[in-house]
């Protein structure tokens, strides 16, 4: 304790100098928390087992539809809870910008498959019984003041009815919300429709879906069910790729760039800058320091505890900017969240980011505190005082 | 004014002396810059890519409602009925009319673990007519009915296997690259183009297409014709100028890049600041001495202030003018390839730093500089001369 008293006297010296110095190490970890919480939702590789819910898309691509009757049949497989199925259904609401996605699922089973979608058990049979039937998710409800029973009126740009009409009416029954912190795919931005009207009234395209997503009895199993689907509608016209719900989502995410890259320049450039800030900040406190230190030496202080002293003192700067920084970027994603996620699923402050913060700052301290600390240590007491 | 060129000159030839300091605030401030230019020339390169597609007098025709490409879909009958409409340019071949299928094919990108979305357009001879500016700069066109495609110079560079005499696996069978095609850096040299009929069987599409393009008439009206394909009942369509469509999706395509690129200069640059602070406050107290002899053979305080605020400027402009040049250096011209938002399919494009972009990251600079050095100034101008003469 009686260094501390010693390190917190330096620290003192000179407070502008230090107080600006952990600024500016506080904005670093900042950014260093935000950007690599963001890189990681889009790099960190995909856990096959983390998640009970499977996605069977066509193997050719996205936006090839894969055939109905495929339902009964991955039901069949072992191990596999309940199939349910949704459709990309597009389309305008009033305005080209009010955009939000709109898909057609079979009511019957979809917040089975989905629990983290809350809504009453009356709205959910209204879901299923009405055939024109559709559910938004609250955030938005919200946004265009929707209340159940209104009359919610689509154009559709890919779909066409029987009749020729671009114009579909669908009744809102329910309003959802989801569970807090489910990060679920695509939240309450997204409304759903009841498929039996959509499948009559479409001009094409019956007889098909978009996807299935299929919940699984027990997510040990998922790696085995997704291979025995695929290996069923291997070699058939409408061959398929079946992974995590997790995997799904992040296939548009990984296709906008090498997200963690860009990322990870930028807080290279970051600590790059902050490096030389630290590092020029700890080589002036020693500097003007010189005869005090030489002092410390006459009276008996060891090299290697002046060493210590002035390391600490980097440490000190350092581990409490990025306590400070860290914290900040913590707080910014509770505000940022859910806009975050109606762009990428799972974009959350990650707890993985703190460890390589530790890392980072510990680092950062040895590398700008390092140097000045050895000139420090290898002072000659008479040169050092001579200065005086 | 004389005196602050006095305070400044020397200022600044001193600055050599104390570079250690100085290079903290050009360094900082240089990565604050850098970031911020990179980031926009990249919004700016995947803008210019998008809007520079698309000639004013030719137009896109979809199905009503549909507001994409890939949305979109007509019957071929249809265009019997609306290669009659007014103001087409007629050629030797017929009007230039030509139907074309926009559709996705699984490609894996260069290095990528997972397949991309690579838009591929079945296009009739006709598309090479009303499109003059496409190339071939290597290898040949595609040979109608055969099993052939040519890929745009940017897909070529962004995906894997995309070259002259590869296969490339579209649906069930395997095609052969004959050419590489270059359109003068718009969005379709992100595209793959082969035979429309050859698309439509491959893809079980039938008699119909995506879109159709138009080769308009000299001064001929699009809203005119527009509205004579728009209120003709036997049709479902909606007509829009080709240059229009492009410039549309280009505002919101590389929006969020310019908001994030702002984000997070706007942060650097306070860490920037800070450290800016830090330089001119060590500047200032080292020279503490320096200035009280200045004010007490008669430098006015103002003097000193501005003298110093000038050498913080100039610091930040140095630092700025690194940070732009660096990114200037490493990224103008620099290919990529993202997901258009509309699309929904790969775009390539150049980074594009401009004049603009870097006067912004230099106003960013002089900011950083302005405010890292109005602080320690100012104490150094209002400081009491026995105070800082008691220092020697």
């Amino acid at each position: 304790m009686k260094y501390w008293m010693l390190i917190s006297a330096a620290l003192k010296r000179k407070q502008t100098r230090t107080v600006l110095t952990i600024c500016s190490i506080t904005v670093a970890f900042v950014l260093f928390g935000t950007l690599r919480s963001i890189a990681v939702a889009f790099t960190e590789d995909v856990d096959f087992s983390g998640d009970d819910r499977l996605v069977v898309m066509s193997k050719l691509s996205f936006i090839e539809p894969l055939p109905m009757a495929y339902h009964q049949r991955i039901q069949s497989v072992e191990g596999v809870d309940l199939v349910a199925h949704r459709e990309w259904f597009g389309g305008t609401y009033i305005d080209v910008n009010n955009f939000f996605p709109k898909w057609p699922v079979n009511a019957e089973v979809w917040f089975d498959v989905y629990p983290e979608f809350i809504i009453s058990e009356q709205e959910k049979r209204d879901f299923v019984n009405t055939r024109t039937g559709m559910v938004a998710g609250k955030a938005i409800a919200e946004k265009y003041n929707w209340k159940v029973g209104d009359k919610i009126p689509i154009m559709g740009d890919i779909w066409v009815k029987e009749d020729g009409s671009i114009l579909w009416e669908f009744d809102l029954v329910g309003i959802f919300s989801q569970e807090e912190g489910s990060g679920v795919y695509g939240g309450d931005q997204q409304a759903f429709i009841n498929h039996s009207y959509f499948e009559e009234s479409r001009m094409w395209g019956k007889g098909t879906v978009g996807n299935y997503v299929v919940k699984v009895k027990n997510k040990e199993d998922n790696e085995r069910i997704a291979k025995e689907i695929d290996k069923m509608f291997a070699n058939s016209s409408d061959e398929t790729k079946t992974s995590t719900e997790a995997a799904f989502s992040k296939m548009f995410a990984e296709q906008v760039g090498d997200i963690g890259l860009i990322m990870n320049s930028i807080l290279a450039a970051v600590f790059f800058t902050m490096l030389l800030v630290t590092g020029n900040t700890m080589s002036q406190a020693v500097r003007e320091r010189t005869p005090e230190l030489a002092v410390f030496k006459t009276i008996g202080y060891s090299d290697s505890k002046i060493l210590c002293l002035v390391l600490v003192e980097a440490m000190f700067m350092c581990f409490l900017g990025m306590a400070i920084g860290i914290a900040i970027s913590f707080i910014v994603f509770l505000f940022l969240e859910e806009d975050l996620a109606a762009f990428i699923d799972g974009i959350s402050f990650q707890p993985s980011v703190i460890l390589w913060a530790f890392a980072t700052a510990l680092v950062m301290a040895l590398i700008a505190g390092l140097p000045p600390a050895l000139g420090a240590m290898r002072l000659k007491v008479v040169d050092a005082l001579r200065k005086d | 004014m004389k005196q602050i060129l006095a305070i400044t000159g020397m200022n600044i030839r001193t600055i050599l002396q104390r570079s250690g300091a100085s290079i903290v605030i050009i360094v900082g401030i240089a990565g604050s810059v850098a970031v911020m230019v990179s980031l926009l020339a990249m919004a700016e390169g995947l803008n210019k890519t998008i809007s520079s597609t698309g000639q004013d007098d030719r137009a896109l025709i979809f199905r009503e409602g549909s507001n994409s490409e890939l949305s979109s879909g007509i019957a071929m009958t249809d265009l019997a009925i609306i290669e009659n409409t007014q103001g087409i340019k007629k050629s030797e071949d017929g009007p230039m009319i030509a139907a074309e299928i926009f559709t996705i094919i699984d490609v894996k990108k260069k290095g990528a673990a997972d397949t991309s979305n690579l838009p591929l357009r079945g296009v009739q001879e006709m598309s090479f007519k009303i499109r003059p500016e496409l190339k071939i700069i290597e290898g040949v066109n595609f040979f109608p009915g055969r099993g052939e495609v040519i890929v745009g110079k940017g897909a070529a560079s962004e995906f894997e296997g995309l070259e002259i005499g590869k296969p490339i696996k579209i649906r069930d069978s395997e095609w052969t690259v004959v050419g590489i095609f270059s359109t003068g850096g718009d969005v379709h040299e992100s595209e793959v183009w082969a035979d429309l009929a050859v698309i439509q069987g491959a893809f079980r599409r039938g008699a119909s297409a995506s879109i159709a393009i138009v080769q308009m008439e000299k001064n001929a009206s699009i809203t005119d014709f527009a509205a004579t394909l728009e209120l003709d009942p036997r049709l479902n369509l909606k007509v829009q100028g080709e240059a229009d469509f492009y410039l549309e999706q280009s505002s919101g395509a590389s929006a969020v890049i310019q908001v994030f690129g702002y984000t997070v200069a706007i942060i650097m640059a306070i860490g920037a600041v800070f450290a800016a602070l830090n330089t001119m406050y060590s500047a200032v107290s080292t020279r503490l001495v320096e200035i009280g002899t200045l004010r007490a053979v008669g430098f006015h305080g103002s003097s000193v202030l501005f003298a110093l605020m000038i050498e913080s400027m100039f610091l930040a402009l140095l630092g700025g003018l690194l940070g732009a040049g660096l990114s200037y250096l490493i990224f103008n011209g620099y290919t990529v390839s993202t997901l258009a938002s509309v699309s929904f399919t790969q775009t390539a494009f150049d980074f594009a730093v401009t004049g603009k972009i870097i006067g912004q990251g230099l106003i960013l600079a002089l900011i950083v500089g302005f405010l890292g050095g109005l602080l320690p100034a100012r104490r150094a101008a209002t400081q009491e001369i026995t105070e800082a003469l008691r220092a020697i």
